[in-house]
């Protein structure tokens, strides 16, 4: 069982698929089965939790087996800390998404949940493989899902969206394919034999001019996923056209795969380039750039999608100068950030969902003084929203402020250029609570409207649960999070931690097996 | 005296098209001896599908011996010659007739032209394909192009009250002779140069002279014009659109598959093994051949986006695949023409299948060829709407379907290669082309039922469509036996 563990995680959601295409058409058959299906693929993926060894190197309930020889890709999962974090923000996720459905879709409803438990496998996937190749495959393979749920079940401009949200990524993932092919051409060229492990590929030496070509090909693939700064501009129209459990999804998980990206494979991979100080000083402004531009929309937006859309370009630009710092405390904190993001701005956009079902508008001077009508949700709405703008003892907090610590220790201006986007997020996200929230009900129709049911009460809980927990206990995270990011430290500046100590007890503690849990 | 001019061995190698051929005749003869009843034409495809059998079985002798005897088999004095290439592609010649075979029943009496001779057409193609393969000399493979090209020319013009079938035979009839007058030329070029026919001796004869002597760039480039043609590469494309709109879409469906592959097991011939005469010569034509592929991917891709008929869509698709299965050929390496060969492959399955749905839409009195015809096809059946989507996420490259591998392996060679300009276009190109295929997807799965005709399904069709979408699965999933039959198939000798 252990050892086909991963096996099971990844192809729960595929099972539930093939069962869900064979059940008969009635709604709430389809509702609760595919509710189910996702259950199960969170509690498949508990033990992941249990059985994790904190502080263990390399990878654990490693899978391996020949797939295709011809071309040296393999069947190969793993999981380390970073991806045990992702798989288990993809299968809570994936429960709640499949909650926050319930009723908001109607519409074709087999096609629909049969797209988000493949878009589910298709992200575990991406976190699971340790082979370039397999990889690529699940990559790719969350495109068509993800463009369906868009194209099918969005808003009015859903097919400009889909598109574009295809395009922008599909492109920039076939120039990666580029970069892995280089790769690989280069490994094969030194070693004689053709191999997509990531274990083997990293004992490729290049010269640092490849290196960097290579680099760049990989960052355009995981820059346009993230969204980094420049390649940005298709997340606020995916994000305003999906429905809202696509939204969740986007941002919670998909929006994930990019940094995943460059923290297994354009670090690890190609440490040269991915240390050197004008790429780093590029990819650092960029994040500012991205940390404050998507901060000043936000304040300009007048509609309340796209004002979660844009916050999320600039939560992500937090989580990019993270793993651009290069230190411990830039990269676990970004990766801790990566989930607050999931969480929180997941809660922002199922808040969005709930209000949109009832009013239909999502224009954000429609409303005001919601909290005489809904006091529940204006409670819910608090604590997703001083979450996601990073109040202590809630998660954002602990993210931001690992994030700053490691950016001032790259480079103190980083620091104090980011530290505004945490002003400007209070600004924006207090300013939008204010117009929707409090004072009094200027609109009639905000009158009737009624509050949050039992079943939406419920699927914001655990989200909650989990917000508060990283943000009074964050320990158990960073315990899991710091072999794998001590390794990837070493990785990219060998010697890093017996030069200079600036957090000798990460260090330290780092190399014993079975840590603190 | 009759063993030396035509011996066992001699027969073996041809068996496959003396089958073909046979059938062909048989099916001309008992459409109006035997079966004069429209109604006993069923018969007919019963023919059509022995035929096969005997060839399939051909086929597979032929690997026997090949496996016992190792290399290759060459008969009536080096002008045939069989071996592994050969047999992977009269494989696919074998699995396009098949299905086209299968689905034509149901096509040509909905287009109410269901004639006997349809179906010793097919064979006689695939009769002309074979010898595209397996010839290795100049007459021989000569012969095999215009037997292919004149049974393609009749099919095209099937539909003899459409005009736009008649319209597309004469264009495709008319340029297809002009190319041939081309082809020919560059051959009578070759022939003088070396005296032979024989492409061993002319291989021989190039690669002992400069690489930039003019006689054999002139038989170069009037070559590569005939050949540039028929594998419908831009500039010499303008034929394929309108041929392909008009003609039957079975016809269109077979064309762009196997006359394609034939087309291009023919350029292969030519252009790259111990038997081309142009394989001494390739830093002459490879710069050549990069700035064709490009030009091609680029007049294919962009003519592509504004199409508002699918089939007219899809021939400006199959012109981009054109395109890059050329940059397999560019690239030149091991890589490359193993891409060439999964890319015909997984093409094969891929273009079949997407044309299979749209021959699906023709109906009595219904072209169904236009986007609105495909429109809301998820909500009319599901099924079709699900393969026809496989089919075109494969054709866009994405995995994990098997276009996905055609469009790596041709990556990868181009990497190999050092062509990272070529690669990096190759990729862009890939973006531009799900933009027009997924407007095919919108049409089906987001916009209304505009046509509520049920479609036109068969027995035949419903084989059809699971072999080509089971196979552009299964091979995009677990491709490794089909990477071993391709990468076993290299033009070595």
């Amino acid at each position: 069982m252990d050892q086909h563990l991963l096996s099971i995680v990844l192809l729960t959601p595929l099972a539930g698929l093939l069962v869900l295409l064979l059940l008969p058409g009635n709604k709430t058959v389809i509702r609760v089965w595919a509710n189910l299906a996702a259950l199960a693929g969170f509690l498949v993926s508990l033990p992941l939790v249990f059985r994790f060894q904190t502080g263990v190197p390399g990878f654990q309930f490693e899978e391996r087996a020949d797939w295709i020889p011809s071309l040296g890709a393999h069947y190969h999962l793993g999981l380390d800390g970073i991806s045990l974090l992702m798989v288990m923000l993809t299968t809570v996720m994936g429960v709640i998404a499949m909650l926050c459905s319930w009723s908001a879709v109607q519409d074709r409803m087999k096609s629909y949940y049969a797209m988000f438990l493949l878009l589910q496998t298709g992200m575990i996937g991406v976190f699971l493989s340790l082979d370039f190749f397999l990889f690529y495959i699940f990559w790719e393979l969350v495109l068509v899902p993800m463009y369906f749920i868009i194209g099918v079940w969005g808003g009015p401009r859903k097919l400009y969206a889909a598109i574009k949200f295809f395009l922008y990524t599909l492109a920039g993932s076939v120039l990666m394919l580029l970069g892995i092919l280089t790769l690989y051409f280069q490994h094969f060229q030194q070693f004689g034999f053709y191999t997509f492990e990531i274990s083997d590929l990293m004992k490729t030496a290049m010269s640092l001019n490849m290196q960097e070509w290579v680099f760049w090909a990989f960052f355009i693939g995981f820059a346009i996923k993230v969204p980094m700064f420049p390649f940005h501009t298709w997340l606020p129209d995916a994000h305003v056209e999906a429905p809202t459990a696509g939204s969740v999804i986007l941002a919670a998980v998909l929006l994930k795969m990019g940094t995943y990206g460059f923290l297994r494979f354009s670090l690890p991979l190609l440490p040269q380039a991915s240390a050197d100080r004008s790429i780093v000083q590029i990819l650092a402004v960029l994040s500012i750039i991205g940390i404050i531009y998507g901060a000043l929309v936000c304040l300009m937006q007048k509609d309340w999608k796209k004002l979660v859309a844009y916050s999320s370009v600039s939560h992500l630009g937090f989580c990019t100068l993270g793993i651009f710092s290069m230190n411990p405390n830039g990269i676990a904190g970004s990766v801790l950030q990566q989930v607050n993001h999931g969480i929180s701005t997941g809660m922002l956009f199922m808040v969005i969902g709930v209000i949109y079902e009832r009013r239909h508008t999502r224009e954000i001077s429609e409303y005001g003084g919601l909290a005489h009508v809904m006091p529940r949700f204006a409670i819910i709405f608090a604590i997703a929203m001083l979450s996601s703008a990073g109040l202590p003892l809630l998660n954002g907090f602990v993210g931001e402020f690992t994030i700053l610590q490691g950016a001032f220790e790259a480079n103190r201006w980083w620091a104090a250029f980011a530290v505004t986007g945490v002003i400007l997020g209070a600004a924006y996200l207090l300013w939008l609570y204010q117009r929707t929230i409090l004072g009094q009900v200027t609109n009639g129709k905000n009158l009737t409207i009624p509050d949050m049911n039992f079943r939406e009460v419920a699927m914001f809980l655990p989200l909650i649960a989990w917000a508060i927990w990283i943000g009074v206990y964050p320990k158990p995270f960073f315990d899991v999070l710091r072999q794998p990011v001590t390794e990837i430290v070493e990785r990219v500046h060998p010697g890093y931690f017996n030069a200079s100590q600036p957090q000798p007890a990460l260090a330290q503690t780092g190399t014993q097996p079975g840590g603190a849990r | 005296m009759i063993d030396s001019l035509y011996s066992a061995q001699d027969h073996f190698s041809i068996l496959p098209a003396l089958m073909l051929a046979l059938f062909g005749c048989a099916i001309l003869l008992f459409d109006f001896w035997v079966f004069p009843d429209p109604r006993q034409r069923k018969w007919l495809l019963i023919f059509v599908v022995l035929a096969e059998g005997f060839t399939g079985f051909g086929l597979v002798k032929q690997m026997h011996w090949i496996a016992g005897n190792g290399g290759a088999l060459s008969a009536f004095n080096g002008s045939v010659q069989v071996d592994q290439f050969s047999i992977f592609f009269n494989w696919l010649f074998l699995i396009a007739a098949l299905i086209v075979a299968l689905v034509s029943y149901q096509y040509l009496e909905n287009a109410g032209e269901h004639h006997g001779e349809y179906y010793s057409l097919i064979l006689f193609a695939q009769c002309g394909m074979y010898f595209l393969a397996t010839g290795a000399d100049l007459v021989t493979l000569f012969i095999g192009l215009e037997l292919m090209a004149l049974s393609f020319y009749v099919m095209v013009g099937f539909l003899r009250s459409e005009k736009r079938s008649n319209e597309a035979a004469l264009k495709y009839l008319l340029l297809g002779a002009f190319s041939s007058g081309f082809l020919v030329y560059g051959f009578s070029v070759l022939y003088g140069i070396a005296g032979s026919t024989n492409l061993r001796t002319i291989a021989d004869t190039v690669a002992s002279r400069p690489a930039w002597d003019p006689m054999v760039y002139l038989a170069l480039i009037t070559t590569s014009v005939g050949l540039l043609f028929k594998v419908a590469a831009a500039p010499f494309h303008m034929w394929a659109p309108d041929a392909y709109e008009g003609a039957p879409t079975t016809v269109t469906a077979y064309l762009s598959v196997a006359s394609k592959a034939a087309s291009f097991a023919f350029l292969l011939r030519l252009f790259y093994g111990q038997l081309a005469p142009f394989a001494a010569i390739r830093e002459v034509w490879a710069p050549i051949l990069a700035v064709i592929a490009v030009i091609t991917m680029t007049v294919g891709n962009l003519a592509a986006i504004n199409q508002t008929n699918v089939k007219r869509l899809l021939a400006y698709s199959s012109i981009s695949h054109a395109g890059y299965i050329l940059l397999g050929v560019v690239a030149g390496n091991e890589q490359g023409i193993t891409g060439v060969e999964v890319y015909l492959m997984v093409y094969t399955f891929m273009n079949l299948g997407a044309f299979l749905v749209l021959i699906a839409l023709r109906r009595q009195k219904i072209i169904g060829d236009e986007m609105d015809d495909i429109s809301g096809l998820m909500k009319k059946s599901p099924g079709y709407a699900v393969l026809m989507l496989i089919f075109l996420i494969s054709l866009a490259g994405i995995p994990p379907t098997a276009g996905f591998l055609g469009k790596y392996y041709i990556f990868w060679s181009l990497i190999e290669a050092h062509q990272y300009t070529l690669a990096v276009i190759a990729t862009l190109y890939a973006a531009v082309a799900i933009y027009y295929y997924f407007r095919i997807v919108k049409s089906m799965f987001v916009s209304d039922v505009k046509d509520k005709e049920p479609m036109a399904t068969s027995f035949g069709m419903r084989v059809a469509l699971a072999v080509s979408g089971v196979m552009t699965l299964v091979i995009g999933i677990y491709p490794e036996p089909f990477l071993k039959l391709a990468q076993n198939s290299l033009l070595l000798r």
